[in-house]
């Protein structure tokens, strides 16, 4: 093609020029791919420590003292039926009180088939002494608790429900969420230890997901509700529960938006300029090309295609140097335990839509010089000569 | 011979609040493979009726045929077709494009007509470079060449999509004179082999009297139209 083979022509004709070009475009693109997956990886970071390690959409009854007791043919309904749900699990809670010796604290004993519910607390991981409860009356700790009551692996002490009573129960684990609070309230057994406990037949209080993407929990929570259409049962998620949660996370979406934005206004404000430069530096040869009947389609062509092939060197210069950016710093950038400091979000989708971005930017940018030179006349140029 | 140019009652005027009148009233025709000069001072209107002729500039009033067909009412990229297919232009600052080697810039007219260059086209170039004596610098950039080399380049150039008309705008102005008398050679050889038609403004009388038809234009007006 003519305007292309021209174009290249121009930039390498004017090499240092076109490196300049590419370098500014790289170094915006760079900015934007390593800002872009900070963020990301900021905002996943966040939603992993606040929303990672809990229900996002819970089913609950109604009415606190009515159990759930179709839970297994509800849980095979929500998995065939909804998408988006990562994991479903039950759990079969209720508040009591751990009583060692004279020693009372307030706790929330959760009873749970420990295989579900790890997809959503990853609780084997955070066992760090003992074991998980496996048979009726085993109960694992909080490291919190644990520690304050000065327990040991192997202890016994009661639990104690109000209206039902207390139960002898065994210690045979501890358990870190690297949250006090958790650590201090929840208590684990198994779901039939729970329901013996609670003097229950096969019955769970809630039944608890994680979803895919967390920003659809809404839509999701909606289908949930459509799926099990039960009105005694309601359906919470995790965005109506944490507004600013949510507000927080979309705020930092807009702002990781407006910087990428903002970069690539400058790189269309820089490209555009030096190009109409070029335009001007080359009208002579335009003037040329027109004499011998160029048409003025195929003579904007040559910047159109200019900022095209500016725009392609400048995605991959850029991506290799956003790339290399963010690898430095999840290499250098480590906190005190030698981990980085933010783990980047490396996201392929979003490296590719932020080159056609600068590549679509470049190939706008050029419109303004290449309408110019459709425009230019061939007795300027002569008469300029 | 058929008139391949005619021009009648040319008019240019040139600014709109001040208005500078470069050519009264020209009528001009120009034969099939004549080799045409235009004398004159500076400022005399030469180059600018040059430039009406090859559709570089508009005339103000009047008309001009290439071909018998009026080039007036035409648009730019009827213009634009027409200058690929039937004119050729010699500048005196020969304009070579300074990014392409020589014969890339006299293949340069074939691009832009999107053809494709076939061994033919390829075959025609190098006869065209021989002709001109260039040969042996084909691959050199233009900015590599001296001006009578990057002249001799232009003029290949001009050739090569064989043009019906060739419109030379004191093409040896800024050559010397050993250069100049080889350049008029060579027109004058491509005029007889090729019998392309030939409009030529120079300073140099010498070369003009060498031509078929010497007109001279004094204050936009033909003041002489002498045919040998």
């Amino acid at each position: 093609m003519l305007s292309l083979r021209i174009a290249f022509r121009f930039l390498r004709s004017s090499l240092g020029q076109t490196i300049l070009i590419v370098v500014g475009i790289s170094v915006g693109v760079s900015v934007q791919v390593f800002i872009g997956s900070l963020i990301g990886g900021l905002q996943q970071d966040l939603v992993n420590t606040t929303i990672g390690n809990s229900s996002q959409i819970t089913i609950t009854s109604e009415d606190d003292t009515i159990y759930i007791e179709n839970y297994e043919t509800l849980r095979n309904n929500l998995i065939n039926d909804v998408e988006g749900l990562e994991t479903v699990s039950y759990s079969l809670d209720s508040p009591g009180t751990l009583i060692d010796g004279t020693v009372t604290e307030p706790v929330l004993i959760r009873g749970m088939d420990f295989e579900l519910s790890d997809g959503i607390y990853e609780i084997k991981d955070k066992v760090i002494d003992g074991r998980l409860p496996t048979s009726d009356n085993e109960i694992m700790l909080g490291a919190n608790l644990f520690e304050s009551l000065g327990l040991s692996i192997g202890d016994s002490v009661l639990v104690s429900v109000p209206l039902i009573g207390n139960t002898t129960v065994d210690v045979v684990g501890v358990y870190d969420f690297k949250v006090a609070s958790l650590n201090n309230l929840w208590v684990f057994t198994t779901l039939p230890s729970m329901q013996g406990i609670l003097n229950e037949d096969d019955i769970v209080s809630s039944i608890e997901m994680q979803v895919d993407d967390v920003f659809l929990a809404e839509d999701i929570s909606k289908e949930v509700i459509l799926v099990i259409n039960d009105s005694t049962l309601s359906v919470s998620n995790w965005i109506e529960l944490n507004e600013d949660l949510l507000s927080g996370l979309q705020a930092q979406g807009s702002s990781s938006l407006l910087i990428q934005v903002a970069v690539t206004v400058s790189v269309v404000l820089g490209i555009a300029s030096v190009l109409a430069i070029t335009v001007i530096q080359k009208s002579r040869q335009i003037g040329i090309l027109k004499a011998m009947g160029i048409k003025d389609k195929d003579a904007s062509l040559i910047f159109l295609a200019q900022g095209f092939i500016l725009g392609i060197f400048g995605a991959i210069g850029g991506i290799s140097l956003g790339l290399l950016l963010s690898f430095g710093f999840s290499t250098f950038a480590l906190d005190s335990a030698g981990e980085p400091v933010i783990t980047l979000l490396i996201d392929p989708q979003f490296i590719a839509i932020s080159a056609l971005v600068a590549i679509f930017s470049a190939s706008f940018a050029s419109i303004i010089p290449a309408r110019k030179s459709s425009k230019l006349s061939v007795m300027e140029v002569i008469k300029n000569g | 011979m058929a008139n391949v140019i005619e021009m009648r009652n040319i008019d240019k005027i040139y600014g709109t609040t001040y208005q500078t009148q470069v050519l009264f009233d020209v009528n001009l025709d120009f034969e099939e493979s004549s080799f045409n000069s235009i004398i004159g001072q500076s400022g005399s209107g030469k180059s600018t009726l040059l430039n009406i002729v090859g559709t570089l500039d508009k005339p103000t009033n009047g008309v001009v045929k290439i071909n018998g067909i009026s080039t007036v009412d035409m648009n730019k990229n009827q213009l634009a077709e027409l200058r690929s297919e039937t004119l050729g232009f010699i500048f005196q600052f020969h304009y070579l494009l300074p990014e392409f080697t020589a014969l890339e810039n006299v293949l340069m007219p074939i691009r832009i007509k999107k053809q494709k260059i076939t061994k033919e086209v390829m075959d025609r170039a190098l006869e065209l470079m021989e002709l001109v004596g260039l040969t042996h610098v084909k691959d050199n950039l233009a900015t590599n060449m001296s001006g009578g080399q990057q002249q001799r380049v232009a003029i290949a150039r001009a050739l090569m999509s064989e043009p019906k008309i060739i419109l030379a705008d004191e093409p040896t102005g800024n050559l010397d004179s050993d250069t100049t008398e080889q350049v008029y050679d060579l027109l004058r050889k491509i005029n007889k082999r090729f019998k392309t038609t030939f409009i030529i403004i120079t300073h140099d009388r010498r070369i003009a009297e060498k031509a078929d038809r010497i007109i001279e234009i004094k204050d936009g007006k033909v003041h002489l139209d002498i045919k040998k």
